[in-house]
């Protein structure tokens, strides 16, 4: 969709996805999770707030179409999880939802939007635990921008982007943004 | 937020949906949490100088949820029965390394004067009858849980407003939140200056609770009161107290609330207390979740200096 948006919008910002591209990489991820998971039997997808959860949902009604039922979905904060809490103001917390049955010998698949640093994952697994004992765990990002500080490794990736540590990737969702695309530009802008 | 909470009023309308919706995620969380991590290694110390269980106990439970290590100082039976002064008592916490102290005091404005003592983070857990914030935050988390938004609803607050930390805390918040407060008591219990505050008075309770979205029945305070401000409990109780018959004169949905501990049979009787539309239980419950919602706001994030 980012074609048909004027360009004032994105000053200084470079697409790196679009809203197209976004889509077929779901549909591939979406592809990959039931040939991993033979037919998704047992997955929970769980979105890791904000953007994670649209995606995680995006990801089970594509898994619907493909196979008759949507696979499970929720959302899972990782604030009170996260180890940089004391460097920055109290953040408000997100949403966790886990689905009724909960995540109990399932294949959990978390789902973010970027994967950095790998401390967001961390905390998310950190979160899960409190939750239940999933039987396994996989990881699902739209974009790996590289830059690992801890040794996570995500099992489905839509696109590897090669970044500087300074540059930014913003991802925009039709959800909450009004249009898909996947943006990258210099910090402090 | 403000470095420390001491009244209702340093709390913007912001501040009180932030702690509010915080405290409606950990509540949310479909099955009990058994703890969470995020204040590993810090230290609040429950300062009680009053006798307290309801509130002393839902801190700690709060602190203990999100990991914090917990030091109970009570006045009874400790450095204070031999004559130490508050100050030195702070002194003595902070040296111990004491991040947040939740203070109880008799006297109003004691939590106040510590925040010039202490470098750690300062929770008013009621100080004479001056303020009980967090008790106006977890009533008004009540509110919206039950009748689901507080703009507009209509608030009864009755009995003895005049020692009431409970009253003074709630009508502040509340009227941040945009709720009509209505306060109603004995002309010998109402405060001095009530006009001033940002609510109505009335003396006709039964007037009162026709048009109440909630009722808060306040305790009758028999340890505060240095004078005779009604005749027998039995006159108070026919004027003020909230019984079945006047329990039928509330609108359909309006919910009963009293802050404990109850004197049943004088300001409330118990088959009031004990009724659907009473949420004495669920308040708290509801006490816990919102501690933990201040404790982490409080002491979760950064440390900013310039507030």
């Amino acid at each position: 969709m980012c074609a048909m948006r004027p360009e004032p919008v994105h000053e200084g910002w470079k697409a790196v996805l679009s809203g197209e591209e976004i889509r077929r990489a779901l549909s591939r991820i979406a592809h990959e999770i039931l040939e991993r998971t033979h037919g998704g039997e047992g997955i929970v997808l769980l979105g890791i707030p904000t953007r994670g959860v649209y995606l995680a949902r995006r990801l089970s009604q594509r898994i619907g179409e493909f196979e008759g039922t949507p696979a499970s979905v929720g959302s899972l904060d990782v604030t009170m999880h996260r180890d940089d809490l004391r460097l920055r103001p109290a953040r408000a917390l997100q949403r966790t939802q886990v689905p009724p049955d909960g995540v109990d010998g399932k294949t959990v698949v978390l789902v973010d939007d970027v994967l950095f640093s790998g401390r967001t994952i961390r905390a998310a697994l950190d979160a899960l635990n409190d939750l239940g004992r999933p039987r396994t765990v996989q990881l699902a990002v739209l974009v790996d921008r590289g830059h690992r500080e801890l040794p996570i490794r995500a099992d489905y990736v839509g696109k590897n982007l090669p970044t500087a540590q300074r540059e930014r990737v913003r991802v925009l969702l039709e959800e909450i943004d009004g249009q898909d695309c996947v943006l990258l530009g210099e910090r402090d802008q | 937020m403000n470095r420390h909470l001491i009244s209702a009023a340093d709390l913007s309308r912001d501040d009180v949906l932030l702690i509010l919706d915080t405290a409606a995620e950990l509540a949310s969380v479909g099955r009990p949490i058994r703890k969470l991590p995020t204040l590993r290694g810090l230290t609040v110390v429950n300062l009680f100088y009053e006798d307290s269980t309801r509130t002393r106990t839902s801190f700690e439970a709060a602190a203990k949820r999100l990991s914090a290590d917990v030091i109970n100082f009570s006045a009874k039976g400790s450095s204070v029965a031999k004559g130490e002064s508050l100050k030195d008592t702070a002194l003595t916490l902070e040296a111990m390394g004491a991040d947040a102290i939740v203070i109880r005091h008799p006297a109003s404005g004691a939590p106040l004067r510590l925040t010039n003592w202490v470098s750690g983070k300062v929770v008013n857990a009621g100080d004479g009858t001056h303020e009980h914030p967090t008790q106006a935050l977890l009533d008004a988390f009540t509110i919206r849980q039950r009748l689901g938004a507080l703009d507009g609803t209509r608030v009864t607050i009755v009995g003895d407003v005049l020692h009431s930390r409970v009253a003074r805390s709630n009508v502040l918040l509340l009227a941040t939140l945009g709720a009509e407060v209505t306060l109603v008591a004995p002309p010998t219990l109402m405060p001095y200056a009530v006009e001033a505050w940002p609510c109505k008075a009335s003396y006709d309770f039964d007037t009162e609770l026709r048009k109440s979205d909630v009722v808060m029945m306040l305790r009758v305070q028999q340890e505060r009161m240095s004078a005779a401000y009604f005749p027998t409990v039995r006159e108070y109780r026919r004027r003020y107290g909230l019984d079945a018959g006047r329990m039928a004169l509330l609108p359909e949905h309006a919910i009963v609330m009293h802050p404990g501990p109850m004197n049943r049979g004088v300001e409330i009787a118990a088959e009031v207390a004990d009724s659907d539309r009473s949420t004495i239980v669920q308040q708290v419950a509801n006490g816990v979740t919102v501690r933990m919602a201040v404790l982490y706001l409080m002491l979760g994030g950064a440390t900013e200096e310039a507030a």
